[in-house]
């Protein structure tokens, strides 16, 4: 049961994301449901690579016994890098929203008149 | 954004070399303990981050131009890709071609390391660590310094 | 070394340079226009060009001579035997076959004529170093997500155009619709890609595996397969969000009218090959899976049992066709009522994909018979000739835009008298969309006409009435931005720049050709990729060798 515990995480984290970026109403909100998922798919990469009383891959001559798995974990760091890269472009185009706008709410923004 | 006072000041000076040679650290030693470019790029960073926060944004940005950093970043980018093609002329004549192991015509970083945990294994791998540090340094950096810097101009004045 | 000994390596080499050079030339852009700006431009457009040459090379090879490329990246072979006897596939590979060289013919040319037509569209705004790097960027990432062979790699391009892309799209910041349609933008593509990480993950867990070719080999459905189908809804959902079909679309009208038409053009291709890759998914990763029985229902009816056998094939089409069939019409009743002419052709698009996704749809009902091979083909075709058309489209409005700078319809009238080849290229473009012969849009679609049919007579009918009624449309914009009084505001411009009519005149030149010789492009282009799409056996035995 103590294994399982990491997924159950998971689903929490996708499912709380998931109503943040669905139900809320501002752009902030939006952009912290985005990285709640993000962070939810990179600890499911993680916990998919670790083998039952198993020590970290980094040896050349390694102890006796099991290694995780280094795939996973390289997989996951390209994921983070991305992750950032998308978080600081929403984060700019809200600062752009908001001074050409005067608001954050999706509901005002949507609403300007088609010239 | 304007900045803290000068006890603060005066601390995060003193620190901040500290932090750049964790970071440098983290970076050079990619291929042998966890760590590698992003990581060490990011370390860096944050040491920048805290000098743009503690000085300001307006006073780093008149000490630094961000044309500069963009010139940085392009190196590092040019660089990685040009290892990257020179492993096509090299070597068993493959695009990443790790041309620099098991060879002895350049005698840099031609170990593979049996056993060793020696700096000078691994092949082209330190240099591509280095040239995508250096990007990650630069554009991180930027990124937190423009994003500074735009919230100090009024509204209106684009 | 003589010439066939250099264009033979240069082909061997071929999917690992494709990417390379934008990407090289993508970084070196920043430093190179510290010189000068007009050398900037030219060395785009000289690096754009050399990889749709190299790009022509390799599928030429492909679909002519037949041959499968493999490329590991790194060197060495793509698997590795173990000591106990199985054989374990490692290194990142990129594998070209006959639906890989038909996208990226479509990608060269679609990022040709775009950065050709940027060349003068774009004078005068400020910015331009950071323009052409992204545009770079996005041609290397549409490219990628065209050749891998590997899941995880597909991915990285994925997120790599996406994020490039959606910085286009908001270029224009000192007007508020276009940010607004940029955050749109990357919300909808970052939870899409997200889905198709999570996907990834799960194969990878239960397989260990991240090659598309081992994955072909090893994914069943039927025994134990709840986590293949969970991947596989959660696979189709994430692809069909980045590509633009009802009811993940709200996207498209906001990103495609708000974009500079240049971009918009690229942004195209980028839409076509999220479409490749959810074909790949479908019929190629879970290909030998579709005849598989999901589930038997049976029940008494007076005294004989009937049998119900529910495949997987049937499931499939039924979802593909009746989202193909709301995308159509959503598409085109949608474009009716807007006054924005960016935003109509972004319509018109939308309603296009939606021919291309029930031509496939029909062929999944109807697998082994040869009703089915003709709607395939009639689909692949009509995905090269939907980009040529709505490319056009897309060019005529951004040049009425930098002449008159205007978008709304209600504002524009007589513009025929000043610009003749646009006016030109526009009813060429509209005869195209719409399926009028001579020009390319006619051959696909009666193929789809005539294929669906058979499937079911009202889905022809339908097809054929949002034809018509998309013919009307563009007629009706026609009317009113063309012919008509001359309104005294637009009573001194002058015609387009030289660079965007030499683009605008390459695209129709080509639709006129495919329009004239479809049988010469059916026979040759479309045909092997249709072939790579029903039997994905040659795709795993390049990699595995007889698995």
């Amino acid at each position: 049961m103590i294994y399982n515990i990491p997924f159950i995480a998971v689903a929490a984290l996708v499912i709380i994301g998931l109503y943040a970026v669905i139900f809320k109403r501002n752009l902030i909100k939006i952009v912290i449901g985005i990285t709640l998922i993000e962070s939810g798919v990179n600890l499911f990469l993680i916990t998919l690579g670790y083998r039952e009383g198993s020590t970290a891959p980094i040896y050349t001559n390694s102890p006796a016994g099991t290694m995780s798995l280094p795939v996973p974990q390289a997989l996951t760091l390209t994921s983070i890098v991305i992750g950032v890269a998308v978080l600081a472009l929403m984060l700019s185009l809200s600062v752009h929203i908001y001074r050409h706008y005067g608001t954050l709410d999706v509901r005002k923004i949507g609403k300007e008149e088609e010239q | 954004m304007s900045g803290m006072s000068r006890i603060v000041k005066t601390i995060s000076s003193f620190v901040f070399p500290f932090v750049l040679i964790y970071g440098l650290y983290i970076i050079a030693h990619g291929h042998i303990t966890p760590g590698g470019g992003f990581q060490g790029g990011a370390v860096v960073a944050s040491g920048c981050a805290m000098i743009v926060v503690t000085y300001g944004s307006i006073w780093t940005m008149s000490k630094i131009k961000e044309k500069r950093l963009s010139v940085f970043e392009s190196l590092g980018a040019v660089g990685f890709i040009g290892l990257a093609f020179i492993g096509l002329f090299f070597g068993s004549k493959v695009f990443f071609y790790n041309f620099l192991m098991r060879q002895d015509t350049i005698p840099i970083f031609n170990n593979v390391g049996e056993g060793l945990s020696n700096i000078n294994t691994a092949g082209v791998l330190p240099f591509m660590n280095f040239a995508v540090g250096l990007k990650v340094i630069a554009g991180l950096f930027a990124i937190v310094l423009v994003m500074a810097y735009a919230t100090t101009k009024k509204e209106g004045s684009k | 070394m003589s010439i066939e000994q250099l264009i033979q390596d240069i082909v061997t080499h071929s999917p690992a340079l494709i990417i390379a050079i934008p990407l090289l030339g993508a970084f070196l852009t920043p430093l190179i226009s510290r010189i000068n700006d007009k050398i900037r431009n030219i060395f785009v457009i000289l690096t754009v060009g050399l990889t749709g040459f190299i790009a022509f090379l390799l599928s030429y090879d492909v679909l002519i001579n037949g041959n499968i490329h493999s490329y590991v990246f790194g060197g060495g072979r793509s698997v590795i035997a173990l000591p106990s006897g199985s054989s374990f596939a490692i290194r990142i590979l990129f594998e070209v076959d006959g639906l890989n060289a038909f996208m990226i013919i479509i990608g060269a040319i679609l990022a040709f004529v775009g950065v050709i037509y940027s060349y003068s569209f774009m004078k005068g705004n400020t910015g331009l170093d950071k323009y052409y790097t992204l545009i770079l960027l996005m041609i290397a990432g549409m490219f990628g997500m065209m050749l891998t062979g590997d899941m995880f790699n597909f991915f990285v391009f994925l997120e790599i155009t996406s994020i490039s892309s959606c910085a286009l799209i908001a270029f224009w910041t000192n007007k508020g619709k276009s940010i607004e349609a940029g955050f749109k933008y990357i919300v909808i593509s970052t939870i899409g890609a997200l889905f198709v990480l999570f996907a990834i993950a799960l194969l990878y867990g239960k397989y260990n595996a991240l090659n598309m070719a081992v994955l072909a080999n090893s994914i069943d459905i039927v025994n134990n397969g709840f986590i293949d189908k969970t991947a596989l809804v959660l696979l189709i959902s994430g692809l069909a969000m980045k590509a633009g079909i009802v009811p993940m679309h709200m996207w498209l009208p906001d990103a495609y009218g708000r974009a500079p038409s240049s971009v918009t053009i690229i942004l195209i291709g980028t839409t076509q090959a999220s479409l490749y890759a959810l074909f790949r998914v479908c019929f190629t990763l879970y290909g030998s899976q579709l005849t598989q029985t999901l589930k038997y229902i049976r029940f008494n009816l007076g005294g004989s049992t009937v049998i119900f056998d529910i495949r997987l094939n049937g499931v499939f089409a039924l979802i593909i066709i009746v989202l193909a069939i709301l995308t159509i019409v959503v598409g085109v009743l949608m474009a009716l009522k807007q006054n924005n002419l960016k935003r109509m052709i972004a319509f018109a698009a939308i309603a296009e994909i939606g021919y291309m996704f029930l031509a496939v749809g029909a062929w999944v009902w109807v697998i082994g018979s040869e009703h089915g091979m003709v709607a395939l083909k009639g689909g692949i075709f009509h995905i090269i000739n939907d980009a040529l058309d709505i490319g056009l489209l897309f060019l005529v409005a951004g040049a009425i835009y930098y002449v008159t700078k205007e978008t709304s319809l209600n504002k524009m009238g007589g513009l025929a008298r000043n610009m003749k080849y646009t006016t030109i290229f526009f009813v060429i473009g509209l005869l195209a969309v719409s399926g009028m012969p001579p020009m390319n849009g006619f051959a696909s679609k009666l193929l789809i006409y005539e294929s669906i049919y058979h499937v079911n007579p009202i889905l022809s009918i339908i097809a054929i009435l949002c034809s018509i009624l998309l013919l009307a449309i563009f007629v009706k914009v026609f009317h009113s931005a063309f012919l008509g009084p001359k309104i005294p505001k637009f009573d001194k411009v002058k015609e387009a720049p030289i660079s965007m009519l030499i683009a605008m005149g390459m695209i129709a030149c080509l639709i006129i050709f495919f329009g004239l010789f479809p049988n010469f492009i059916v026979e040759n282009i479309v045909e092997p990729a249709a072939n790579a799409i029903i039997d994905n056996s040659s795709y795993i035995s390049h990699i595995i060798g007889g698995a």
